[in-house]
């Protein structure tokens, strides 16, 4: 919005811990979902009038959790409030609000369980820290659930391994069950169903545009690079953000994958139906509707007859796809219903279901397929930001650690300058962009630009001693976030792009000779 | 659901001040708009709304920057055509801060 004003926090000399600032964020509320959002997705419209009844809603629901949940239920007993996690989350250092210390985040429900589902809590809940959920503790839920990116940084130093984003994607749960959903999300959600992709691009505005692409890419190359749309027997489905049809710079990376797939004489198709790669089921926590969203893909791929299925530049999409796809839609070795065991029938074993985009490009490379002019990024000095679903909760290629390997070989494959940020916010330990996990939404911004700090610093760093003009990344939610704050923190917002955004660039299409 | 006064008659706005009825947009309505985001339309400012609302009718969406950064360049020159100058008009953000000023929905998703 036009407000003045919101300033970046200073970098840090050292980044120490910060002073605590109890309830700096306490008003940094995202705005709550309409009736007719939240009734669209079939959730509750509001929550109902009587206290009692949206108490007994919620504890109920989070009875359904845990018994549905045994992860759930195991984070609810085992964290002995070590502290190991209180700074490492990029929200807490940013803000300094303690609730935002994962712990404390995870505590705003731990006290709760503790009151209803055991018995010390039960008969003794002062000595144990138990609390009655009261509206206070829900507006309290509401507010730091969302405030919390799923990201997991957390949890690698957790030295019980819990999971904190599952706790959040609970407490969101039952948010949405009373009726207290978060618009952003659930708005999106909506979307989906009704016009196949969160940004709701109409199928022939996506037309419009992929001509307009090609007409681009022929002004600029001289070559017909193609940009298929609901092609009937492609061999491979690109499913991709659709913000990679509409926002920079995420359009680059989309070219780029069209590049590749020419240069390679692989036929390839996007589809008007799974227009969208992106899962918002994930970040509420709702199993249904992570389920409805994936299985879009499964019936284009079926509709369309492709032996491959491929995933664009998308972090959460790609842990969707990754670790989810399989059992929700038998898209991979899982489902067993009959139509999983068609799909299985007709993709090709020979590749792996799903890839990722930087998985197919980096075994074209591997067998020679793609030829580079490297010094056409020589105006670049590039770092990777490592994306947190990709990095925490996925894999690429055959061994751990591939999906971070990748996107780097990659990128030394196609440019010649590459500067690796701080070891510790890269690789496993990577810090989120600020925008993940659902809170990519203005009335955010705040909370947005204090958690992006950490990964700023680190950027600062590189860009002051090495010169780095260029921050790569894979995930749609990463640009998106980054071209908005990185101003606020003296950067140019065009700092960030895709890694095929890199390969487009240098990539040689073969005709053009 | 907030509502907007215009020389005299109420408009319904969502929390962000997106119209919610968006054949409820007129020129005025723009310029009051236009004034809570802290820009003062001009020609240039017309003729990017302009382009967005035609887009708009006839697609239902917003075009990409990209469309709309070549539009522009072929009407006003090579040298406007790029999201730079539409930065300097919409500071926000053409796509978020220029739709919300022509009356359209506003793009949701990772943008």
């Amino acid at each position: 919005m036009a407000g003045p004003e919101i300033k970046a926090p200073a970098f840090r000399e050292f980044p120490t811990i910060p002073a605590l600032q109890p309830g700096s964020m306490a008003g940094s509320q995202a705005y709550v979902a309409s009736e007719k959002i939240q009734e669209a997705i079939g959730f509750q419209g509001k929550l109902d009038d009587d206290w009692q009844v949206t108490h007994d809603k919620a504890i109920a629901k989070m009875g359904d959790l845990l018994g549905k949940y045994r992860g759930l239920k195991v984070f609810m007993d085992s964290c002995v409030h070590c502290g190991a996690c209180t700074d490492k989350c990029h929200y807490f250092i940013g803000t300094a609000d303690p609730k935002n210390m994962p712990v404390a985040r995870q505590e705003l429900m731990r006290s709760v369980y503790r009151r209803y589902f055991t018995l010390p809590g039960k008969l003794f809940p002062s000595l144990v820290g138990a609390k009655d959920l009261t509206r206070e503790v829900l507006d309290d839920w509401y507010t730091y659930y969302w405030q919390c990116s799923e990201c997991r940084r957390c949890s690698v130093f957790c030295p019980y391994g819990i999971d904190t984003a599952e706790v959040t994607m609970a407490g969101r749960a039952i948010l949405d069950t009373v009726g207290y959903g978060q618009k952003y999300s659930n708005e999106i959600i909506g979307k989906v169903h009704k016009i196949g992709n969160n940004l709701g691009l109409p199928g022939p505005a996506l037309e419009n545009t992929l001509e307009g692409l090609e007409e681009d890419v022929k002004d600029a190359t001289g070559v017909d690079v193609k940009y298929p749309l609901d092609v009937h027997g492609a061999e491979v489905l690109l499913v991709t953000p659709s913000a990679d049809f509409f926002a920079e710079p995420h359009i680059e990376s989309l070219i780029g994958y069209g590049k590749v797939f020419h240069a390679a004489g692989i036929s390839w198709t996007l589809s008007s139906k799974a227009s969208e790669a992106g899962n918002f089921g994930m970040f509420i926590g709702n199993y249904d509707q992570l389920r409805k969203i994936a299985l879009r893909i499964r019936e284009a791929a079926l509709e369309l007859g492709v032996k491959r299925i491929v995933v664009g530049e998308c972090g959460h999409a790609w842990r969707a796809a990754y670790a989810f796809w399989n059992t929700l839609t038998g898209i991979g070795a899982g489902a067993n219903d009959p139509f999983a065991i068609e799909l299985q029938k007709q993709l090709d074993p020979n590749y792996k279901q799903p890839s990722h985009i930087c998985e197919v490009t980096w075994d074209l490379i591997q067998q020679g397929r793609l030829k580079f002019d490297k010094s056409a990024n020589d105006d670049r000095i590039i770092t990777f930001h490592d994306s947190c679903n990709v990095a925490r909760a996925s894999r690429m290629g055959d061994y751990a650690g591939g999906q971070f390997d990748i996107p780097r070989n990659i990128i030394k494959a196609v440019a010649n300058n590459y500067v690796e940020m701080e070891s510790s916010t890269i690789r496993e330990t990577t810090f989120c962009c600020g925008g993940g996990g659902g809170v990519l939404t203005d009335e955010l911004i705040d909370l947005r630009i204090k958690g992006a700090l950490p990964r700023m610093e680190a950027l600062k760093h590189v860009a002051d001693h090495d010169g780095v003009n260029f921050m790569a990344t894979i995930c749609a939610i990463c640009k998106a976030q980054f071209t908005k704050v990185l101003p606020y923190y003296g950067f140019n917002m065009r700092l960030v792009g895709g890694v095929h955004q890199l390969v487009s660039t240098a990539i040689k299409l073969g005709d053009e000779q | 659901m907030a509502m907007i006064e215009v020389n005299g008659k109420s408009y319904e706005v969502d929390e962000e001040g997106y119209l919610v009825n968006l054949n409820d947009w007129n020129e005025d309505v723009a310029v009051y708009l236009a004034q809570t985001e802290n820009v003062t339309l001009t020609d240039q400012h017309w003729e990017v709304l302009n382009f967005l609302r035609d887009y708009y009718n006839e697609f239902q969406i917003a075009p990409a920057v990209r469309v709309l950064t070549k539009a522009i360049g072929k009407k006003l020159g090579a040298e406007k055509g790029n999201s730079q100058y539409l930065y300097e008009l919409f500071p926000y953000g053409p796509a978020k801060q220029a739709c919300k000023i022509a009356g359209l929905a506003k793009p949701t998703g990772c943008v």
